[in-house]
């Protein structure tokens, strides 16, 4: 965690990692393998960095339980493909890692891995035991997302001009360590949840009249669009304007750019940017530009997320989010961004952003 | 008014005759067990080897039964069975094997297979009827003597027997014994209605039996006994008042030998004392002097409501005798290829004045299919039920039984599934049965009671032997498991830490080898806490 970027020999904590457990067998006790607890019973809101960050409760993995048995053959196995590709100086996507590690075990019907999700939280895992980010394992993430703006970097010897990209813009990588900015020619950076609503605003050319930078991921934001946005922050001074649907998972978006996430505490330092602000969609944005006609109701499973997310310590004592999940609660309804195109197609582009922009109508 | 033709009274008469008990029969064959030509086979076996059985043990004797079916055509066949029975005296052959309704046991109270004394010249008559053949018995009373040989038909208008061939014959191969043969009408079928499930049950609950089947194909099959132990002599009792309807009762007033009312209760009943005598006379408001036969029908009614009135010690129940849970067992092991078997012997209990035991037993496992409903046998006084599987009794109280306790899949009041066959005895001095043909024990509340109370005892039985079962396979796969992964482990391991694979190998199966016990005794006490969750 504190250590991470400090480590500079990756291969050698792994094997070191390993050499443990053998110790441990050779001393004819059950290996066990130590891991802090990722769940949000052990994840803490520093109230002075305003991010999530781990807290002490470990856990332990050990072999000869029959609960634990799998986890443990997928957390070695993971660590030894890990420690094969930074002594051959490879990288290899999550995708990847699963293919390596999935195999049927001679003699069951069992795979050590079945899906992706698994070798994918053995990632993060591993991370948390060997004290080594993602990056340094040399596992890269699957690219997702767009960027656009009058900004020019240099990537790998190439120098690209995001405002020179055509219809499809930069995508941006999985590890945006490496890249270095030439040029950044912007007011603010307009994240957004959809890539549809993105395309929208590349279409009319909004960074190029507004003089900002838009950039979206597809749902979930990717630890490489999160690291870019938080380097735009802190080494250009941008403030950064999260867009995302009027609903829970819109709210958690937000969450996760500005504190951290709660799978990825271990690494908020490295990714929460705690100036970022919601810009909508809000309930003051459905009263105002008339959005209750597009309502979709609200369903058991967001009523619940909702009742989570309003519980969470960092929007516990946040007076106005407080406010907004109740308003949502009162509606019993949610909204998409899109909601917004009911009132022309270049209503988003030309009287919502900028309005909201000017009076600086945020949440915080 | 129409004009119609008036009938007299005298013209009606003419039309009006006595029936026959035989012309009774053919219309009603149904009513005791001649529905088809299938179920002919099987009730004429059924009759024949009760009779035996019950020969046998009342003379004291080992059973050695032999039922043998010869096809003589497609829908004809010979049924021939044989016992080391007491035999029979000479003049009694005809009346007992060509006479209907001529017996010793309908008269009486007693815990035995036959009951209504209609049974094996109901058979005679059947294969009369539908052949024309008599039927032939032979029969020998006395070691020193020759045996009888008879040639019987049944005279079907005065239901007295025809002797067609009346002679003395040398049997030397039998002590004593008798042999009947009866050829009828009839269809041989296996399945769960058959002959061969009917005898297959029959060995089970008459573990004393050492039967030898012979089937129409030439086949055949040892039944051996596990025991030459004879049932307990079941003995006789007289009714207990409860029992008695009112038209028995009216016609026990009429035949008693007893001089007064007083004395008629006290000695045609059981447990009426004195005083118990006197008490149901006075609530009756009749004389206790007064003389049986003189009561009136009214008098008799009011006699009858006196006796439910009056509160009368429970019958005696040692005139029951129960299988024993020990020859259950060992009757389903001969029979049943199971893992697991058990049996239960309830105390005696009453319905309306008549004593009864319930006994259950159970199998499970082994080769019995585990995706079908459990078997159900069924039994009333050692005779296996094969028909009515549905109405009777038994079948309700193990559908209203809830066995996913005992780890059985069960569908809402339907019999349970898995590989089990559950086995129902009532013994009583008189079962309760749905019909004259026997097939169905009645629902009375007090013997479903106990039933359920039975098969609760052998469920749970079952049930901890199933979760012991299911612990063991458990521990095996928790083993097994860990012996699939550690080579896994290893090889990944190995490339991690450099170390050689053998040796992690090594390590780890010695630690398991050594630790096992102690690993699984771990895990399992985890797991009732539920804390190995990773």
């Amino acid at each position: 965690m504190k250590k991470a970027q400090q480590k500079d020999n990756p291969e050698g904590e792994l094997e070191k990692l390993g050499k443990d457990i053998v110790s441990q067998i050779k001393a004819m006790k059950n290996p066990e393998i130590t891991i802090p607890v990722r769940a949000l019973s052990n994840v803490e809101f520093n109230k002075k960095t305003k991010t999530l960050q781990l807290g002490n409760k470990e856990g332990k993995r050990s072999f000869f339980n029959v609960g634990h048995t799998k986890k443990f053959l997928q957390t070695v196995e993971v660590a030894s493909i890990s420690k094969n590709l930074l002594n051959e100086g490879k990288h290899a996507s999550l995708r990847d890692v699963f293919y390596m590690a999935k195999r049927t075990i001679p003699g069951t019907k069992v795979n050590v891995v079945d899906e992706q999700v698994e070798s994918d939280a053995v990632v993060e895992d591993l991370e948390l035991i060997s004290d080594l980010s993602r990056e340094q394992l040399n596992i890269n993430a699957n690219k997702n997302g767009s960027v656009a703006g009058r900004v020019v970097i240099e990537d790998k010897g190439d120098t690209i001009d995001w405002s020179k990209l055509g219809s499809g813009g930069w995508s941006v990588p999985s590890n945006v360590e490496d890249i270095t900015f030439k040029k950044v020619n912007a007011k603010y950076v307009l994240y957004m949840e959809k890539a549809a609503v993105w395309e929208n605003l590349h279409e009319h050319k909004f960074w190029d009249q507004h003089n900002c930078i838009i950039l979206s991921s597809q749902g979930q934001t990717t630890r490489g669009i999160r690291r870019l946005l938080q380097r735009l922050y802190q080494e250009h001074n941008l403030p950064i304007y999260v867009l995302a649907d009027y609903d829970c998972y819109g709210f958690y978006i937000y969450s996760v750019i500005k504190f951290g996430s709660i799978n990825l505490a271990h690494i908020s330092e490295k990714m929460a940017i705690p100036g970022v602000k919601f810009l909508g969609i809000t309930s003051s944005d459905i009263e105002k530009y008339d959005l209750k006609k597009h309502f979709i109701k609200l369903q058991e499973h967001d009523l619940k997320r909702l009742k989570q997310i309003s519980e969470y310590t960092w929007f516990r004592d946040n007076k106005h989010w407080q406010t907004e999940f109740k308003r949502m609660k009162e509606y019993g309804s949610k909204a998409e961004i899109q909601a917004l195109s009911s009132r022309g197609i270049s209503f988003m582009n030309n009287v919502y952003l900028p309005e909201k922009i000017k009076n600086k109508d945020f949440l915080d | 008014m129409p004009a119609e033709k008036q009938i007299t009274a005298e013209e009606l008469a003419k039309g009006q005759r006595e029936i026959s008990i035989s012309e009774f029969f053919v219309k009603n064959k149904h009513l005791l067990g001649f529905d088809n030509p299938r179920k002919a086979l099987l009730t004429t076996i059924k009759e024949a080897v009760d009779n035996s059985l019950d020969a046998c043990e009342e003379a004291r004797i080992v059973p050695e039964i032999l039922v043998e079916i010869k096809t003589i055509s497609e829908d004809r066949f010979k049924v021939i069975v044989e016992d080391n029975g007491p035999g029979i005296v000479k003049e009694q052959i005809p009346n007992i094997f060509a006479k209907l309704l001529y017996g010793s046991k309908f008269h009486r109270l007693r815990c035995s297979r036959g009951q209504q004394g209609i049974g094996i010249s109901a058979s005679s008559m059947y294969g009369q009827l539908t052949t024309g053949k008599p039927s032939i018995i032979r029969s020998k009373a006395n070691p020193k003597k020759k045996a009888h040989y008879f040639e019987l038909n049944i005279d079907t208008k005065s239901n007295q027997p025809k002797i067609l061939k009346d002679e003395e014959i040398d049997w030397p191969e039998k002590k004593t014994g008798t042999r009947v043969e009866i050829e009828l009408a009839a269809k041989y079928q296996k399945g769960n209605q058959s002959v061969d499930q009917y005898l297959k049950q029959t060995a089970i609950v008459n573990p004393h039996l050492s039967l030898v089947y012979i089937n129409p194909e030439g086949v055949k099959t040892d039944f051996p006994r596990a025991t030459t132990e004879l049932p307990k002599e079941p003995k006789e009792i007289k009714p207990h008042p409860y029992g008695v309807e009112l038209g028995i009762l009216i016609k026990m007033l009429h035949d008693t030998k007893s001089k007064t009312l007083h004395h008629f209760l006290q000695n045609d009943f059981c447990r009426v004392s004195a005083k118990v005598a006197k008490e149901i006379c006075d609530k009756a408001l009749l004389d206790s002097s007064a003389r049986p036969e003189r009561i009136a029908t009214h008098e008799a009614e009011n006699l009858y409501k006196a006796i439910n009135q009056t509160k009368i010690m429970a019958p005696p129940t040692n005139c029951v005798t129960p299988i024993g849970e020990e020859l259950i067992v060992k009757g389903l092991k001969k029979e049943v290829d199971a893992e697991f078997y058990t049996a239960v012997t309830r105390s005696p209990s009453v319905y309306r004045g008549n004593p009864f035991i319930v006994e259950a037993g159970l199998a499970y496992g082994g080769s019995l299919p585990s995706d079908e409903l459990v078997k159900v046998y069924r039994f009333a006084n050692r005779v296996p039920l094969l028909y009515q599987l549905s109405a009777c009794a038994t079948t309700k109280s193990i559908a209203t039984t809830s066995w996913r306790n005992y780890g059985l899949s069960q569908s809402k009041g339907a019999l349970p599934a898995g590989p089990v066959v559950i086995l129902v005895h009532i013994a009583s001095v008189w079962v309760p049965f749905t019909s004259e043909s026997k097939e169905a024990i009645a629902h009375y509340p007090e013997i479903i009671k106990e039933i359920k109370l039975a098969l609760q005892e052998v469920g749970r039985k079952l049930g901890s032997h199933i979760r012991k079962n299911v612990k063991a396979k458990q521990q095996k796969e928790r083993a097994n498991l860990f012996e699939k992964y550690i080579p896994e482990v290893s090889s990944s391991l190995s490339k991690l830490s450099g170390e050689k694979k053998y040796i992690i190998q090594e390590c780890l199966e010695k630690k398991l080898k050594k630790e096992l016990p102690i690993l699984l005794g771990d895990i399992n006490k985890k797991d009732e806490k539920g804390t190995t969750k990773g």
